[in-house]
């Protein structure tokens, strides 16, 4: 006998004990596809035989089984599985999968069961036992279909058993094999003129006969479904779908008016409403073995596809995830009706559960069903049914390319029910009422998540560091729907071993060249803090592109996501004193957008600082100074009086003067500002706009675009001063050493040293996007005041760089992913997803003086 | 870091026996974070000035980890090397121990006679400012120099800092001004460098001996010098209450009724406003409830003395929920309880449909926490999706600030509040959302309802 078996489905052993259940099970599935009940008693109770663990053995073997099944995996139960309660809850845990049940029965004689339970030692029960377990399953044996179970195989002799062979095949929505390419074609509902041309417009040539058509080299088409009614030619539709279907150049998916058409033609009793009157009307004209053709091709439509690896989905009405390459009754409703509330609207028309706006699922689903005024993605999903025979569009998604192409109706056919093409409808998709586009859900962040990105590809962010994240982003952050972007940390250069240094240019640029970067652009550090600003031409634009609802323009937040002004007023000043840069620069045509996101350093940094400077920096560098003074008196003192103090004194000397330098430093940060026209921008990335994410520019187009807004408006953006350097060239870097040694000497922050690509892979994957070196006057503020003497410097050169720059990576490619994703407007959770995880990662400990 | 102690005893130089350092010598000691180097500055009959130098080394403090206040680099970038802080404290131990002790072989005499010393500390981080300084001196029968320091002479806007320069003045016993900085120069920086145990009463009860138990600040200085441990802090308040002479504390009998009152009031308030939120949840007949923003739990304890069927905390603050959990020993309920309850890590700016499926939800001084521009994500998750028939927000009535006379005016009532509304502002917002969401909305006071500013803390009820 051959055994068929749909993949994955739940195959059930039946037989009673020593029918040769575990034996079969061995020779035809893998071992870890086989659960036991016997191997489940070992596990609860260490004794596969202890019958008084059989409860808790089952609540095990029905946790794995349900675990494998929502994976989904083939799963095979070996257990007597004789009595109907014991079937009952393995048949209930395939359905809540939506995954079919099987039943293999192993009928093997009473004799054969006896001789093989006496020749084992650990099954010494009576032979009542078998016997029982033979007649209970002789009872069953009729019911099994009835049970539930898709099919029931009955092997009656240890022949039958041995001669078996079981075959898998895939189930029929699983197409994952079938790569396309695809044009997903929408709701037809009978316009045959617009089908062709749609068809044509896509490259598909139709034959002289108006059906046998053609498809461009590899492409094939599929059909979301409803080929009939309401529209002007049902026949003519059902004729080019089926050659189609028949010639392999064409997907074809049930709409629920094919299904009740179906009803009709297999001669039920259906209303005959919503257009069915017509395409019974046209089919009477035609020779009745076009019904019986269409009967027959309506039969064997499957619920729904899962092509092109998984990628892609495609159902009538759409497909939640949890039901993507399943079948059951429920899998079949949802994709012909998709989810409905059961209440009806003012319209009479069912209330849709807005599944798409919910779904977080990594396939594409492309669904009709619901005319639109025009499709959109939301969430990975796209509706292209744009109402065709309602006057609208016939619509095609071109697959993977996912550009939509559509032809207009020739006329409206049918008046809608309800007006689609109303303009509440033609909104982008805001969501609804109780679930705004702009409420995240909590799942959309909280646990662990592995992030999939461009650069890197997958960044996995720790829970316990999402639910740090999760508090700073829901208290302090900037409406999620301006964060488009974080920067990620950065690293210093490995520590020097020069005296009185911690950190040199030597270092970077040993790195590069080890790394395979040739070139690389120096860029002064400036003594501000970090701001992503986000800019609009104008508030509709912010509206449009960022969907805020306030007038706001743009945003400045700081590195951890937090408004960097208070005053929202503030905020619009400093707006559009950037956004008249812009324009004097002529950006917004040069870049083909009207919003940008540039990267920058606002400064002072007392301007976002003051307090930690004075309440921090300044006071110790009183205490030192009020300190070191009266110390060095006492010692003047006891120097004159004689005693041997003079070594003490010198260091104290030697004390202050590194305190006198550490206040240099922090007083360099300090500038009063009295509004915004009293602080300076100085930009160094252009990071996106909607032409795209410019991290495949170099650096120096970026700093020339930067040096454009500085020219628009000199008072109030600040150039970045750099150096591009040859790391295969001494003269080049001795010329780049020096100007460091003149940023820093005077107490300059330092520099940043990045491959001149903006991205650059090594042999370990992402290099550092970027390498501080910080001035030795500058790191007072970092490692203490009097870091660099001799006690000390030493002992602060061990320290480990390894997670900060295993951080800067990551965080790097979240930073570009969340970017792209924005570009691609793809949804917000997903652009979320990647902005959060650069916080959440921020919550990991380093050594913050890295 | 500095420390000099001048006499004018005769002779002077006998503060060399006393301390048991020779006047002529420079003397060096090691202790555990740095050295200590004593010396004599001044050495004459007249006059005899002795000196603590100690070099603290910063490299090794930061393996102490010092977790201060939210800056990262605190550990890094502090004032520790410079001032008089529980590191002196412990240097005094350890290089003028005998003398603390108050024996000096040979000089039985002087050592047990109060002469006339001045201590002089260039930097003291004194949290509580030259004020508190006078009263923890003051009472000791000094004479007080006290200077605040500039924080940065370029910045003179900018005004002092936490450290004084400090110089005290007195007739007095050695041993006795050495243990008065011992305890409290680090109640003064309110800080302590190393852990603390139950060893640590032990330490103040000995260096207090004779002058703590009666000194009016005793309670300040003890909750500081154990770090506000109460687990330490109460024994060792008891143990000086034994010290005291019986009637010893009836003068100060008013002053702690009316500290006690002003604590009360405000204890009060919020006892009111949980009672109240308690009674408008019973009121709804809800068997279901959810509190929002549940912080340490204050609510979640008493709704589970009531018959819920289920309570549920939810916060965005991890800290917070496990705070919750330990208030309402959720490790000790049997299992019956512990299903009626569960915390919900959860930020109300996130949709959580976790929320969905109760009767009633209380978000009790929860939204002006918000940032007003998330208050909309926030209406959305509570009354969009969640959608309890019941919900009662508490928020403060920023008119009524004017009646609580420490609060400076135009100033919020908590550092961390975006915003507090008057009542015509928050009745504008409970409206706008009740009509967008379909429920109703009615108010309750909270606390006295003043004729002219309303109550304290306002409260909508929503219903549906």
């Amino acid at each position: 006998m051959r055994i068929d078996l749909a993949d994955p489905c739940l195959v059930v052993l039946i037989g009673p004990s020593g029918s040769g259940k575990s034996t079969f099970a061995r020779r035809h599935f893998l071992p870890t596809e086989v659960i036991s009940s016997d191997f489940c008693r070992g596990l609860v109770a260490d004794d596969e035989n202890d019958q008084r663990a059989t409860e808790d053995a089952f609540a095990v073997l029905h946790f794995i089984a349900g675990r494998r099944l929502a994976q989904p995996r083939l799963t095979v139960v070996d257990a007597t599985n004789v009595q109907r309660e014991s079937r009952r809850s393995l048949i209930e845990i395939a359905k809540r999968h939506d995954l079919f049940a099987v039943a293999i029965v192993l009928d093997t004689p009473e004799a054969t069961c006896l001789e093989r339970n006496r020749a084992r030692a650990d099954r010494a029960f009576g032979p009542h036992v078998v016997r029982q377990q033979r007649s209970q399953l002789r009872r069953s044996l009729k019911g099994l279909q009835r049970e539930g179970f898709r099919r029931v195989w009955v092997l009656r002799s240890p022949e039958d058993i041995d001669a078996a062979e079981v075959r898998r095949a895939p189930l029929w929505t699983d197409r994952r094999a079938e790569h396309g390419p695809f044009d997903v074609i929408g709701d037809v509902h009978g316009c045959y003129a617009e089908l062709v041309a749609l068809l044509r417009a896509l490259g598909y040539d139709i034959g002289a006969d108006g059906a046998t058509v053609t498809p461009p080299a590899g492409r094939r088409a599929v059909f979301v479904g409803d080929y009939g009614d309401r529209g002007p030619d049902t026949p003519a539709v059902l004729r080019l779908v089926m050659a189609m279907a028949a010639a392999g150049s064409a997907i074809c998916l049930p709409g629920n008016h094919d299904v009740k058409l179906l009803r009709k033609l297999k001669g039920r009793d259906v209303q005959i409403t919503h257009g069915l009157g017509q395409t019974l009307e046209q089919l009477a004209t035609q020779p009745p073995q076009l019904s019986e053709q269409a009967r027959d091709f309506l039969d064997g439509l499957v619920s729904h596809a899962v092509l092109d690896d998984g990628k892609l989905v495609v159902a009538h009405a759409g497909m939640k995830e949890a039901y993507q390459g399943r079948s059951s009754g429920r899998v079949r409703e949802y994709a012909l009706f998709g989810e409905t509330t059961g209440e009806t609207d003012a319209f009479g028309l069912p209330v849709r559960l807005q599944w798409a706006r919910d779904y977080r699922g990594a396939a594409a689903v492309v669904y009709g069903h619901t005319p639109v005024a025009a499709p959109e993605w939301l969430n990975n999903t796209i509706n292209v049914d744009s109402g065709c025979v309602f006057g609208g569009r016939l619509t095609a998604l071109r697959w993977p390319e996912r550009e939509l192409v559509s032809v207009p109706a020739a006329r409206t056919y049918y008046e809608p029910a309800k007006p689609f093409l109303a303009a509440d409808d033609a909104a982008p998709p805001a969501g609804d009422e109780d679930r705004p586009a702009f409420l995240l859900d909590v799942d959309d962040v909280a646990g662990k998540r592995i992030v999939q990105t461009r650069l890197a590809r997958t960044v996995t962010v720790r829970e316990e560091n999402a639910a740090a994240a999760l508090e700073v982003m829901s208290r302090f952050a900037s409406d999620p729907r301006w964060l488009v972007y974080l920067p990620p940390t950065m690293a210093p250069t490995a520590t020097s071993q020069r005296a009185e240094l911690l950190e040199h240019p030597d270092e970077a640029f040993a790195e590069y060249r080890a790394d395979g970067v040739p070139h690389v652009v120096c860029e002064e550090k400036h003594m501000g803090s970090r701001a992503i600003v986000v800019v609009c031409r104008d508030a509709v634009a912010a509206r449009e592109r960022f969907g805020v609802d306030s007038a706001e323009t743009g945003a400045i937040y700081t590195r951890t996501g937090r408004p960097f002004l208070e005053s929202p007023a503030d905020t619009e000043a400093a707006l559009s004193r950037v956004r008249a840069a812009v324009d004097g620069a002529g950006l917004w045509d040069e870049l083909d957008t009207d919003w940008l996101v540039l990267d920058c350093e606002l400064m002072p940094w007392s301007a976002k600082a003051l307090e930690l400077i004075r309440r921090q920096y300044a006071s110790v560098g009183a205490a030192a100074r009020a300190g070191l003074a009266a110390t060095v008196a006492a010692l003047d003192a006891g120097a004159a009086r004689g005693l041997d103090v003079a070594a003490l004194a010198a260091a104290q000397r030697g004390r202050i003067e590194h305190v006198e330098r550490y206040v240099d430093a922090y007083r360099r940060y300090v500038w009063p500002v009295t509004g915004v026209g009293d602080l300076r921008l100085a930009p160094f990335h252009v990071l996106a706009a909607q032409s795209g994410v410019f991290v495949d520019r170099e650096h120096t187009w970026h700093l020339e675009l930067c040096d454009r807004l500085t020219a628009a408006d000199p008072d109030w953006f600040t150039s970045t001063a750099r150096r591009i350097v040859d790391v295969t060239d001494a003269g080049s870097q001795v010329a780049a050493v020096a100007w460091w040694e003149e940023l820093t000497g005077d107490g300059g922050e330092g520099m940043v040293v990045k491959p001149l690509g903006f991205v650059a892979r090594g042999r370990k994957g992402l290099v550092q996007p970027g390498i501080k070196c910080r001035g030795r006057e500058y790191l007072r503020i970092i490692y203490g005041p009097e870091y660099a003497a001799p006690g000390q410097i030493d002992r602060l050169r061990r320290r480990s760089l390894g997670r900060k720059r295993s951080l800067a990576v990551r965080e790097f490619a979240l930073g570009v992913e969340a970017l792209e994703r924005f570009v691609r407007r793809e949804p917000l959770h997903r652009v979320h997803e990647c902005v959060f995880g650069v916080l959440a990662m921020e919550s990991e400990p380093v050594d913050p003086r890295l | 870091m500095l420390l000099t102690i001048t006499t004018t005893h005769r002779p002077a130089t006998d503060l060399g026996f006393l301390l048991h350092k020779h006047p002529g010598r420079v003397q060096r000691f090691d202790v555990p974070f740095g050295a200590a180097h004593v010396f004599y500055p001044v050495a004459s009959e007249e006059c005899c000035r002795v000196a603590l130098l100690l070099e603290i080394d910063p490299v090794g403090l930061v393996r102490r980890g010092r977790g201060a206040s939210g800056f990262a680099l605190a550990e890094y970038v502090n004032d520790r090397p410079y001032v008089a802080s529980s590191f002196l404290s412990v240097a005094l131990v350890s290089v003028f121990k005998s003398a603390m002790a108050g024996t000096c072989k040979g000089h039985e005499e002087l050592a047990g006679t109060a002469i006339g010393l001045e201590a002089s500390l260039p930097v003291v981080p004194a949290r509580g400012g030259a004020e508190l300084v006078r009263r923890l001196f003051g009472p000791l029968g000094y004479e007080i120099d006290v200077t605040p320091i500039a924080l940065d002479g370029q910045f003179p806007d900018w005004g002092d800092g936490r450290h004084v320069a400090l110089t005290l003045r007195g007739e007095l016993r050695l041993a006795d001004l050495l243990r008065h900085l011992y305890v409290l120069l680090p109640v003064l920086d309110d800080d302590k460098h190393y852990w603390i145990d139950e060893d640590e009463i032990g330490k103040l009860m000995r260096r207090g001996e004779g002058w703590l138990a009666e000194h009016p600040e005793r309670d300040l200085i003890v909750r500081r010098y154990l770090k506000k441990q109460a687990r330490l802090v109460h024994p060792a308040l008891a143990q000086l209450d034994e010290a005291l002479p019986a009637g010893a504390d009836a003068e100060d009998g008013a002053d702690a009724a009316a500290r006690e009152e002003q604590l009360e009031e405000r204890v009060s308030l919020r006892d009111q406003r949980l009672g109240t939120v308690q009674s408008v949840l019973k009121a709804s007949g809800a068997r279901r409830v959810l509190d929002l923003g549940c912080g340490a739990g204050a609510l979640l304890a008493r709704l589970l003395r009531d018959d819920y069927e289920r309570v549920v905390g939810a916060d965005v603050s991890v800290r917070a929920l496990e705070q919750a959990a330990r208030r309402c020993k959720l490790d000790a309920m049997h299992d019956a309880q512990r299903e009626r309850i569960a915390l919900l890590h959860s930020p109300l700016t996130y949709r959580d449909k976790r929320l969905c499926g109760f009767d009633a939800a209380a978000l009790v001084e929860v939204i002006e926490h918000l940032d007003p521009p998330r208050l909309a994500a926030a209406e959305q998750n509570v009354f969009g999706s969640a959608r309890p028939r019941t919900v009662v927000v508490t928020t403060p009535n920023v008119e009524y600030n004017v009646r609580w006379e420490t609060l400076p005016a135009g100033s919020l009532r908590h550092p961390d509040h975006r915003f507090e509304w008057t009542r015509a502002q928050f009745a504008t917002w409970a409206e706008r959302v009740g009509a967008q969401h379909g429920y109703a909305v009615r108010y309750l006071p909270v606390g006295p309802d003043d004729p002219d500013v309303g109550p304290p803390t306002q409260m909508a009820v929503f219903s549906r």
